[in-house]
């Protein structure tokens, strides 16, 4: 055992950056057993009563929603299981929202029970957490995440809350043109189909495209760049004048190229949005793989015998993570738009399948008389895209300067 | 010839050895007197000399050159010569400090030792091994025996891996610990440099710069090596907690019989741990001698200068200081001859100098310098 | 600075050339064929056959990519499959008229974009900073066909339903009568079909220079070398417009040329909403037909623009900032 005599820094160290982010109780009062029974029935009561405001309103509030769509739509979640065939996403739809019921429901109790009592423990603060807290300082950027987060529990639960089958075409003299009423929240289209619950199903559409390609845009960049700038030299020029060459293409007249040429079909748009899009996270990736580099926690992980592969996987690629979090966040925005363009020219989801882009085109004909059939999809994607441009810009606020240490 | 007295301003005006009338501060170029016949070039080399039986580190005339590009076609136009012909050896529990001013090719030369970068011409052996033919498993197996701790406490950690999970990943690459034995060992090593176990759940960033080198040399230990290569581990940090660190390094070195090659450009930091001590000037070892010897009887004008630069604590001490004219020139232009003569204040300077590249040669005892006015047996 | 804009050039060359090698592998693998218009029953092989021969679309591949990449390297870009005319007649008009809509539409971008970034960084955080950030930020995330039509429907259809002072065209670049219009009144008509369509067009990039000005801004208004221009007891508009604004402007200006692109991909939307006949309405068309000649030389020109916009943004930003100049 070695102790330097002289050792001035021998007491357990403070932590040397910020503040202490394990602190216990919070001061709380302590909990009861009756509060713990109060939100088990009801979430949220139990933060009332206790005289916890916000977080009980939040708790309570997203519990009477959840609850209160529960029960309209009681009789399709009779009708996914009782039919003869049981819809995969009619499933997905009514597991959605039992999930949904149960992370309230439990995050009431935990909230409660768990970190009421937590010991003072002493974990490290790593840059996540630090990113975290920066995060929910930003009020709009989590704004724009619980919009995220609402989209993408409508996707999923749209079989069980859009009112009308969006393919389901009214009597054609009856039914079409309709100006938006209380049944037909949006109107109705050409068809007599109700605009509304073929918003809801082109949500579907267009957000799983945009994750989906975003995705794979990263998967292709982030390899693409790392191997450019980890390996340098004909390697990384090779790369690179590949990746220059293709930024040199104007994204969309590639894929109009493209996909006019073979058919289009979902999964050729997804691929191809998918294929044009990683130029920009693997200029990222290199960029910051070459500052990595000369850190010496790099030549440090080289001269202790690791393997390039170990060292790209698990020292370069987390580092690089942030800003590409943060491109990915603002890309899938920016697929979302161009899946829209595509599929306004007929080049991306073919009707009668319904996306927000070939609405508004279908809308076109009518565009006097029917105004609402292309204005409602088009707000659809300004919020959505909005809110992803503000969860990105959050992101970018919240990860950056951090992570520098 | 003893030690010369340095002043700011000396000049030196004997008979036909006369220097013209120039302020020597002033940079300029001072022509040289013509050559005299006093220029001492005898003495073995160390290439010349068996290095012991027991050398765990025989490094032979080692070159790093590093290409120059310029043009329109990038054209190979010449080279920086950071390691220009590096030769030494380390015996097996020794400490030698290599001691030199920014950007005189030791930190290049502690990498192309251990082979972090590739070396332009020369020969480094490890226990009898030549390194630079060495092939992966080899080269692995180096890996666990040499080990190195770098400048920068701030940058030479992932800040993304706790600590604990750091150390854990040497174990396992070199498989040499897993599960609850790792975290046992892990424990033992935060402990061995002096912080506490509980210390390995922590991120770096929630350390002090002395601390984070702690961290730093508790990984170099952890594949249990026999050579640590330092590089400046204490540059980076305030000066009270240089003392501890050094301290640990030794205590460190008794405990475990390691071997050090310690990198510093402060010769009082080097002056406490070191057996030997090495000078380097533009990618060349000037001046190498057992620490006693350089320390109070340096035989290079160039380290006769770094050691009248070093502070003495004593109030009132009145230092007589070396200040060498000019700046330190290019390595991809070094000047002909004894690369240190435009600012050499020897006294027997002339234009040999300028045309004769001094031999590291031993003056005696073991105490080699690289000066053709040094005669042999000055070192007795 | 010179030697490294020849390099920049010839490095460009290689890249068109990627480009069209490119293309002609997608074309070709494609399944389609240009002639397939022409199939009927009583049309006979032989005749598809001798057309596919007059358009050389019988030689195996590595001779008609050969082919194609002398002629286009000699200018010829060959004839249109579709419109049976040389390309290099149909190229420069429908070029000018893109053309036309960019320049419209740069002005809008960059002037507006700059006066509301400015305005926002001077009065940051006040209301109506908070209110121009959210709408650039909804303009910024609107599809550029959806707010075409948007105005064409509020300041072209209602307008006319409800009978407004201004009414804009909804299509076309010219009303009918042009020809016997007196040059100032052809000019005010050019310009008012002009106006919804570079709108359309510029919108969403005009959101985005607001943002990076008005980031850019906040970060110069910040330094110490205004605080000094302050104490040195200038008016405030001096300060910024002299001061403050040359140094904003130096990363906007380089985003010159990069927007090239981004207008060229707008542009294939808006001028087939606004039925604008221009190179993007010529290339959806062109795709559609399978007019491969019409194809290759609309990509290779779109290709050039981008290639030219990227290298105007370099020399711009090496004449902003001197130090880039003496390298």
């Amino acid at each position: 055992m070695v102790h330097s005599q002289t050792d001035l820094e021998f007491s357990p160290p403070e932590p040397v950056a910020g503040e202490d982010p394990t602190a216990g109780t919070k001061g709380r009062t302590p909990v009861s057993g009756g509060h713990l029974a109060l939100s088990a029935v009801l979430p949220g009561f139990g933060h009332l009563v206790r005289g916890e405001w916000v977080v009980g309103m939040v708790f309570a509030l997203t519990w009477a929603a959840f609850l209160g769509v529960a029960f309209i739509v009681w009789d399709r979640i009779f009708g996914v299981f009782g039919g003869p065939r049981t819809p995969f996403d009619g499933v997905l739809a009514v597991g959605t929202l039992g999930a949904l019921l149960l992370v309230v429901w439990g995050g009431a109790l935990y909230d409660l029970a768990v970190r009421a009592k937590r010991p003072v423990k002493r974990y490290g603060d790593s840059q996540w957490a630090i990113a975290t807290r920066h995060f929910r300082r930003n009020r709009i950027a989590v704004a724009g995440l619980v919009v995220m987060l609402v989209l993408y529990a409508v996707t999923l639960l749209t079989p069980l809350i859009a009112p009308f089958d969006p393919a389901a075409q009214g009597d054609i003299v009856q039914t079409r043109y309709l100006s938006p009423s209380f049944e037909h929240p949006m109107g109705t289209d050409k068809f007599g189909r109700d605009v509304y619950s073929r918003v809801l199903y082109g949500s579907r559409i267009s957000l799983s495209i945009g994750f989906v390609a975003v995705g794979l845009s990263v998967l292709i960049g982030a390899a693409v760049g790392s191997v450019a700038g980890y390996f340098g030299r004909w390697t990384d020029t090779v790369l690179m004048r590949f990746t220059d060459m293709m930024l040199s293409f104007p994204r969309l007249i590639l894929l109009i190229v493209t996909i006019a040429l073979f058919e289009p079909t979902i999964w050729l748009v997804v691929i191809v949005l998918g294929l044009t899009g990683w130029m920009s996270v693997a200029r990222i990736v290199r960029g910051e793989v070459l500052s990595l580099r000369s850190r010496e926690f790099i030549q440090a992980a080289k001269v202790l015998g690791m393997s390039d592969a170990r060292i790209i996987l698990r020292h370069i690629l987390p580092n690089t993570l942030a800003p590409v979090i943060v491109y990915a966040t603002l890309g899938i925005g920016t697929t979302i738009l161009i899946e829209a363009t595509l599929s306004f020219l007929g080049l991306g989801v073919q009707p009668p399948t319904p996306s927000w882009g070939n609405m508004i085109a279908d809308g076109r004909d009518a565009l006097l008389t029917a105004w609402w059939i292309s204005t409602f999809p088009g707000l659809a994607i300004v919020i959505t895209v909005t809110a992803f441009n503000l969860l990105g810009d959050g992101l970018r606020d919240a990860l950056d300067p951090r992570l520098r240490t | 010839m003893s030690i010369i007295e340095g002043q700011a301003s000396r000049r030196v005006a004997q008979g036909d050895r006369a220097l013209p009338d120039v302020d020597p501060l002033s940079g300029a170029d001072i022509p040289l007197p013509p050559p005299k016949g006093d220029s001492d070039l005898r003495g073995s080399t160390p290439d010349d000399v068996e290095p012991p039986a027991d050398a765990l580190l025989v490094v032979r005339d080692l070159k790093k050159y590093f290409p120059i590009h310029k043009g329109f076609f990038s054209r190979h136009v010449g080279d920086v010569k950071a390691v220009d012909g590096l030769s030494f050896f380390l015996r097996k529990g020794e400490t030698v400090g290599l001691v030199g001013e920014s950007g005189c090719g030791k930190t290049t030369a502690g990498r192309t030792i251990l082979r972090m970068e590739e070396a332009t011409s020369g020969e480094v052996l490890f226990d009898g091994k030549k390194v630079f033919t060495m092939d992966r498993h080899d080269l692995r197996r180096l890996r666990r025996r040499a080990q190195y701790v770098f400048q920068d406490p701030f940058s030479s950690l992932n800040p993304r891996l706790t600590v604990g999970d750091a150390l854990r990943e040497v174990l396992t690459v070199h498989r040499l610990a897993r599960g609850d034995a790792a975290q046992r060992r892990i424990g033992e090593l935060l402990e061995i440099v002096g912080l506490s176990a509980e210390h390995g759940v922590r991120y770096p960033h929630e350390f002090s710069g002395g601390q984070r080198q702690r961290i730093g040399i508790a990984r170099a230990l952890a594949v249990e090596p026999d050579l640590i290569i330092c590089d400046e581990p204490v540059s980076a940090l305030d000066v009270s907690v240089q003392a501890q660190v050094i301290n640990l390094l030794q205590d460190l070195q008794d405990e475990f019989h390691l071997t050090y090659l310690f990198i510093a450009h402060d010769l009082s930091v080097v002056e406490h741990i070191s057996d030997r001590v090495a000078v380097m000037y533009l990618g060349r070892i000037v001046e190498i001698a057992d620490r006693d010897d350089i320390y109070r009887n340096p035989l290079m004008p160039y380290t006769q200068a770094l050691l009248s630069a070093v502070p003495v604590a004593r109030p009132g001490h009145k230092r007589e200081r070396i200040v060498l004219r000019g700046d330190v020139p290019s390595p991809a232009n070094p000047p002909s001859g004894c690369p240190f003569h435009p600012r050499c204040h020897h006294p027997l300077k002339d234009a040999d100098c300028a045309k004769i590249v001094p031999p590291l040669a031993d003056k005696g005892g073991g105490h080699f310098a690289a000066c053709i006015k040094v005669p042999l047996g000055s070192a007795d | 600075m010179i030697s490294y804009l020849i390099r920049r050039l010839l490095g460009a060359i290689p890249l068109l050339l990627g480009i069209l090698t490119l293309i002609f592998f997608i074309i070709n693998i494609a399944p389609g064929d240009p002639t397939a218009r022409y199939f009927n029953p009583n049309v006979a092989p032989e005749v598809i056959e001798q057309m596919r021969r007059n358009l050389g679309l019988d030689q195996p591949l590595h001779i008609q990519y050969f082919r194609w990449v002398t002629s286009f390297a000699r200018g010829d870009f060959g004839n249109s499959f579709g419109q049976m005319r040389p390309i290099s007649e149909i190229l420069p008009t429908v070029l000018w008229n893109t053309i036309q809509l960019m320049l419209i539409s740069i002005i809008i971008i960059f002037v507006v974009g700059m006066l509301i970034g400015m305005y926002q960084a001077v009065r940051q955080y006040s209301a109506s900073d908070n209110f121009l950030t959210v709408a650039a930020l909804f303009f910024y995330s609107m599809p550029s066909f959806w707010f075409a039509l948007m105005l064409i429907l509020i300041f072209s259809l209602k307008a006319s339903q409800w009978d407004w002072p201004i009414q804009f065209p909804a299509s076309q670049m010219t009303s009918v009568g042009y020809e016997f219009m007196a040059p100032g009144e052809k000019i005010w008509d050019r310009l008012m079909h002009l106006a919804m369509p570079a709108i359309a067009l510029g919108i969403g990039s005009a959101a985005g220079i607001a943002r990076y000005m008005r980031g850019s801004m906040l970060e110069v208004i910040h330094q110490d070398y205004i605080r000094t221009a302050r104490a040195k007891g200038l008016s405030e508009r001096v300060v910024v417009f002299k001061h403050a604004l040359r140094n904003a402007l130096i990363p906007i200006i380089t985003l010159l040329g990069l927007y090239l692109p981004v207008l060229l991909s707008g542009s294939v939307v808006v001028e087939t909403i606004f039925a604008w006949p221009g190179m993007g309405r010529l290339i959806v068309d062109a795709i559609f037909q399978r007019d491969y000649p019409l194809v290759m030389a609309t990509s290779f020109v779109a290709a050039t623009l981008v290639v030219v916009g990227n290298l105007l943004a370099d020399v711009l930003y090496a004449v902003v900032d001197p130090r880039i100049r003496t390298e």
